[in-house]
């Protein structure tokens, strides 16, 4: 889980990426990079949780 | 403001004695840090935390010499690696010399950019050795320094400092910061700390946390560091590498004039004044009385968010920076150790990390120049997107063939014993670790 939110990180550099080269207007542009953003917020969630997830595991 | 180096026409002599003054002071900085690693380590690691302070310093060193600074392009060379997308350039790895030749005939500003990036390199490597404290080996820390100034970091300096992509956004697209700006990190904000926070994150998670951290039931031990004085005292010399640290930055990447240097100086300590206050009555409301270790990265983390912004946003802008930085450290810190299981005992990620993308944002945020919200919002989405798998991958290959952690002997008799074969404080009376289960 830990490394499929890592690899969800460069998706969302990805996406921001994308804005740029997409959109020429700047509301628009803003609010993809944003996107961008949230999906790595999302992958580094993810990453944490795995990480949470395999402590636990090596508890029990 | 334009951010990219190459643009820069020469500096007058009177602006390169400043600099080349300021970044004498900016190693402060370092030691700054160093002490803060040091203090909120373990007494019976105190020895082999100072000594991978030093060491890394000297690895970055050499390696960014011979290998780091070429990728870096501090130093005139070739006109760097670039691909074509979409019909704009992005220039992503630098071109210039190995081994730093040609330096005695680079322009001066060269030069001092070159400066300006040893210490940088150096002050980013450590930010994961304090958070491997207690359990992560001196042969290891020094590896992962070696990968950080070889390729980790010469690829960020460049794409932000050194003319690649993210400082050329201004640029190529025009509505991100005015006037060519791109990306804008004057004091290593993202550069240094966000990078360095981020590696911290990699290393604990390789790492894991110190035996007896996280016991099977109930809430995880406090393990407080053994200095506060180190630590209280790191805080106050770093202030004065921080001031110089962020002028320097002002000077050599913004183009700043000497009129603007006083204000650059007084935002600095404004945000970290404002972020340690706020820390002070956030400990002193949740615990009841001030907490010295959290009010101490409360202080870094305003000087922290300052790097970013510091050189371009009003005072008032800069006391509200430290402010947020100030409330969101202890929480933060708080959150990564109890809801998250995440073991960082110098609190690299939340005073490192967190406040490096907080003052990146609201740099953008207090810019006076149109449109350069987005293009600090892409920078940060590069930091986060590229960078952390990046050196997690990198670290997760090193732990392999040099392992990151002292086995359970070593960790139980302390790290000065195991490595160094002696300890910090030879005079005094170590006693049994209750916390150890």
């Amino acid at each position: 889980m830990k490394y499929a939110g890592l690899i969800v990180m460069p998706a969302g550099f990805f996406l921001s990426i994308a804005a740029l080269v997409l959109f020429a207007d700047p509301v628009e542009r803003s609010v993809f990079v944003f996107c961008g953003l949230a999906v790595e917020a999302l992958g580094l969630g993810v990453a944490v949780r795995g990480h949470m997830q395999a402590r636990g595991e090596s508890h029990s | 403001m334009n951010p990219t180096l190459p643009v820069a026409s020469a500096m007058p002599d009177a602006l390169v004695a400043l600099t080349l003054a300021l970044l004498l002071l900016a190693p402060l900085a370092i030691a700054g840090v160093a002490l803060i690693n040091t203090g909120l380590g373990r007494s019976r690691s105190a020895a082999q935390a100072l000594l991978g302070n030093l060491a890394i310093v000297a690895v970055t060193a050499i390696i960014f010499a011979v290998v780091g600074s070429a990728f870096a392009g501090c130093l005139p060379g070739g006109a760097g690696h670039t691909f074509q997308l979409a019909g704009k350039p992005w220039n992503w790895l630098g071109a210039g010399p190995f081994l730093l030749r040609g330096l005695g005939t680079a322009p001066a500003q060269r030069q001092l950019a070159l400066i300006f990036e040893f210490l940088a390199v150096a002050l980013a490597a450590l930010l994961p050795w304090g958070s491997g404290a207690d359990r992560w080996r001196l042969t290891a820390g020094c590896a992962a320094a070696a990968v950080m100034a070889a390729f980790v970091f010469p690829l960020a300096a460049y794409w932000i400092w050194g003319g690649g992509w993210l400082s050329q956004l201004g640029v190529n697209f025009p509505a991100t910061g005015e006037g060519g700006a791109g990306f804008i990190d004057a004091g290593g904000a993202g550069t240094v700390h966000v990078l360095g926070g981020l590696s911290a994150l990699a290393v604990i998670w390789i790492a894991g946390p110190r035996r007896g951290k996280f016991p099977k039931e109930g809430f995880s031990t406090a393990m407080p560091g053994h200095s506060a004085v180190y630590v209280l005292f790191g805080c106050l010399i770093s202030l004065v590498g921080w001031m110089a640290w962020n002028l320097a930055g002002a000077i050599l990447w913004l183009h700043a004039p000497l009129a603007a240097l006083p204000l650059t100086a007084v935002n600095t300590l404004l945000s970290g004044s404002a972020a340690l206050a706020a820390t002070f009555v956030v400990t002193s409301v949740r615990f009841g009385k001030p907490d010295a270790s959290l009010c101490a990265n409360g202080w870094m983390a305003g000087l922290v968010a300052s790097c970013a912004c510091a050189a371009m946003v009003s005072p008032a802008a800069s006391l509200f920076v430290g402010l947020v930085a100030g409330i969101a450290t202890p929480l933060l810190v708080e959150l990564f150790e109890l809801a998250l299981s995440v073991d960082d005992p110098s609190g690299a990620i939340s005073v490192h990390a967190a406040a490096g993308v907080w003052g990146l944002f609201a740099a953008g945020l207090f810019a006076p120049q149109h449109g350069q919200l987005v293009a600090q919002m892409v920078g940060i989405a590069t930091l986060l997107g590229v960078f952390l798998p990046l050196v997690y991958l990198l670290f997760w290959l090193l732990n392999r063939v040099v392992p990151f952690r002292v086995d359970a002997d070593g960790e139980r008799i302390g790290m000065d014993l195991h490595e160094l074969g002696g300890g910090a404080y030879p005079e005094f009376v170590i006693h049994r670790d209750e916390s150890y289960r």
